[in-house]
């Protein structure tokens, strides 16, 4: 379970995050969805400690994640897939994917790899390939392969929808959905692509200007046209 | 015939030693975008302590590979001391500082080992091997040049390439935030960095002071032949920074044999603006490659 307490933080005089706190369940998906410049990637790098949390904190049973530094993350569980899809372009897709599994410590088994290329067969025929020359879709599949190559038990997706084409977002989606329940994994998703996110979360966090502004159930908040119109645009 | 052959030769020798200095510069350059000016004082540092531990009647071999540690150490103390503080700052901070270091290295040595010009052993002769009637300009110290070159470069290229370490040290070099996020000590390989990147930039200054006088300024002009090397071949690129310095060394030979040897500082800096001019990338960078 990873619970979030009052957490606050600011860049300058802005406050990013003011008094933020939710709780994402193992085993669930926990959405969380807001404008452009809500705190939404903001939440997730004061989590891992990219960004110094100034009050409240972010536990993952019981252990304190934001005055823990960001390279101790995967020993931890915690996978952060970050915006942008973080993929090293002048590495190989294997190099990519062997970087992941060293991130828990101890070297990489033939077998690990073999279970992530089971996981997507499009990376399996481009092993050798510098992973510049993959697809905007092959590249969001890389960074999810390379978190899953530490066996983490929860997972931070920051946009994994964005620039994707509709039926490869339904792709990714289904397969994260079939993770959190054959592993139990945690997985806090961070979208604007409310309607996706909402489709395969348990539970939606909304946040507006660095605030919470709605914690509800992913059903009642997809089905409630006043919040839908008013936070999610949709 | 003979005297372009040995120009050939004797460019390829000086092309391994600029081809190491250009390395040690990109290996820096690529990981944290700092042209380390620093890096020939450091290296005359280093042939120094190799000279006073051979002076005092150790073998040339003890005082070689103590070079090569104390450039390790060096490097890494650097990186720790001088660069770590600024870093995440705007890059010419860290560049000044390398060239502050440049100007305190040289007057340390100065005070410490003596502003006069002293002679380095060599290994192995330096008399040309005769082949019938003729005599090559390529001696014994030569050919060690060449193969401890290689021997280095090879060690780098397995440790990159074949390594976890070497994989966690370009994930460092490449991308420090995703890198971190998957659980690489990027700090540990930045310094980490330095420290190869000053090693292979002592050897590039005993094999120069091999059989020949050094004094405190004795790599300056190093420095610039290594970071015209460097940017021929594009800073980016490792394998770049090799064939550059083979350029550059048979280039600057050819010019020394038939034009004039006092041109060869000049001709250096032809290289420099024809390549910044109409190749600003480099020949081997791999800015080409990521064109989509």
């Amino acid at each position: 379970m990873l619970e979030v307490r009052e957490l606050s933080t600011s860049y300058g005089a802005v406050r990013a995050l003011q008094d933020v706190t939710f709780t994402a369940p193992r085993g669930e998906v926990t959405a969380v969805l807001g404008a452009n410049g809500a705190g939404k990637t903001t939440l997730l790098r004061t989590i891992t400690g990219l960004v110094r949390a100034q009050s409240g904190s972010a536990t993952y049973d019981g252990r304190e994640l934001t005055r823990t530094a960001p390279e101790l993350m995967p020993g931890l569980g915690i996978a952060h897939v970050p915006e942008g899809r973080g993929v090293i372009t002048e590495l190989t897709v294997e190099e990519n994917l062997r970087l992941g599994g060293l991130g828990r410590g101890g070297r990489v088994k033939p077998a690990e790899l073999e279970r992530i290329y089971g996981l997507f067969p499009a990376l399996a025929d481009r092993r050798a390939a510098l992973a510049h020359v993959l697809s905007g879709g092959e590249r969001q599949m890389l960074v999810l392969g390379r978190a899953l190559m530490a066996e983490p038990k929860v997972l931070l997706l920051d946009e994994p929808s964005l620039g994707l084409a509709p039926r490869i977002v339904a792709q990714l989606f289904e397969l994260v959905q079939s993770l959190v329940v054959d592993q139990e994994l945690t997985v806090l998703l961070v979208e604007q692509n409310a309607r996706s996110a909402l489709s395969i979360a348990h539970r939606g966090v909304v946040l507006s200007l660095g605030r919470v502004v709605v914690d509800e159930r992913a059903d009642v908040l997809a089905g409630d046209d006043q919040l839908r119109h008013a936070y999610l645009g949709f | 015939m003979q005297q372009l052959v040995n120009t050939i030769l004797g460019g390829l020798t000086l092309g391994m030693v600029y081809a190491a200095f250009a390395l040690a510069l990109v290996l820096i350059w690529r990981s944290t975008r700092i042209v380390n000016f620093a890096q020939a004082p450091m290296a005359m540092v280093t042939t120094f302590i190799a000279l006073q531990i051979i002076e005092a009647g150790h073998s040339y071999w003890l005082g070689f590979a103590a070079a090569l540690l104390a450039g390790l150490v060096l490097g890494a103390v650097v990186e720790r001391v001088l660069i770590r503080p600024v870093e995440g700052k705007a890059e010419i901070n860290a560049v000044i500082l390398t060239l502050g270091l440049f100007i305190v290295l040289h007057a340390l040595a100065s005070v410490v080992f003596g502003n006069r010009y002293r002679s380095f052993p060599a290994a192995f002769g330096i008399r040309g091997i005769e082949v019938g009637d003729m005599t090559i300009a390529l001696t014994g110290f030569d050919i060690f040049t060449i193969v401890a070159v290689l021997v280095v470069m090879g060690l780098l290229v397995l440790l990159f390439r074949f390594t976890d370490l070497g994989l966690r040290m370009r994930a460092a070099a490449f991308n420090q935030e995703v890198a971190r996020l998957l659980g690489v000590r990027v700090g540990r390989m930045l310094t980490l960095g330095w420290a190869l990147a000053a090693l292979v930039g002592s050897l590039a200054g005993l094999l120069i002071a091999g059989g020949s006088l050094v004094h405190p300024g004795y790599m300056d002009s190093v420095v610039v032949y290594g970071f015209v090397a460097a940017v021929l071949g594009g800073l980016d690129s490792p394998g770049g920074a090799v064939v550059g310095g083979l350029l550059l060394g048979l280039s600057l030979s050819l010019v020394s044999g038939y034009v004039g040897s006092q041109l060869v500082a000049l001709a250096a800096l032809a290289i420099l603006m024809v390549v910044l001019l109409l190749r600003p990338q480099g020949l081997f960078s791999q800015a080409r490659e990521r064109r989509v």
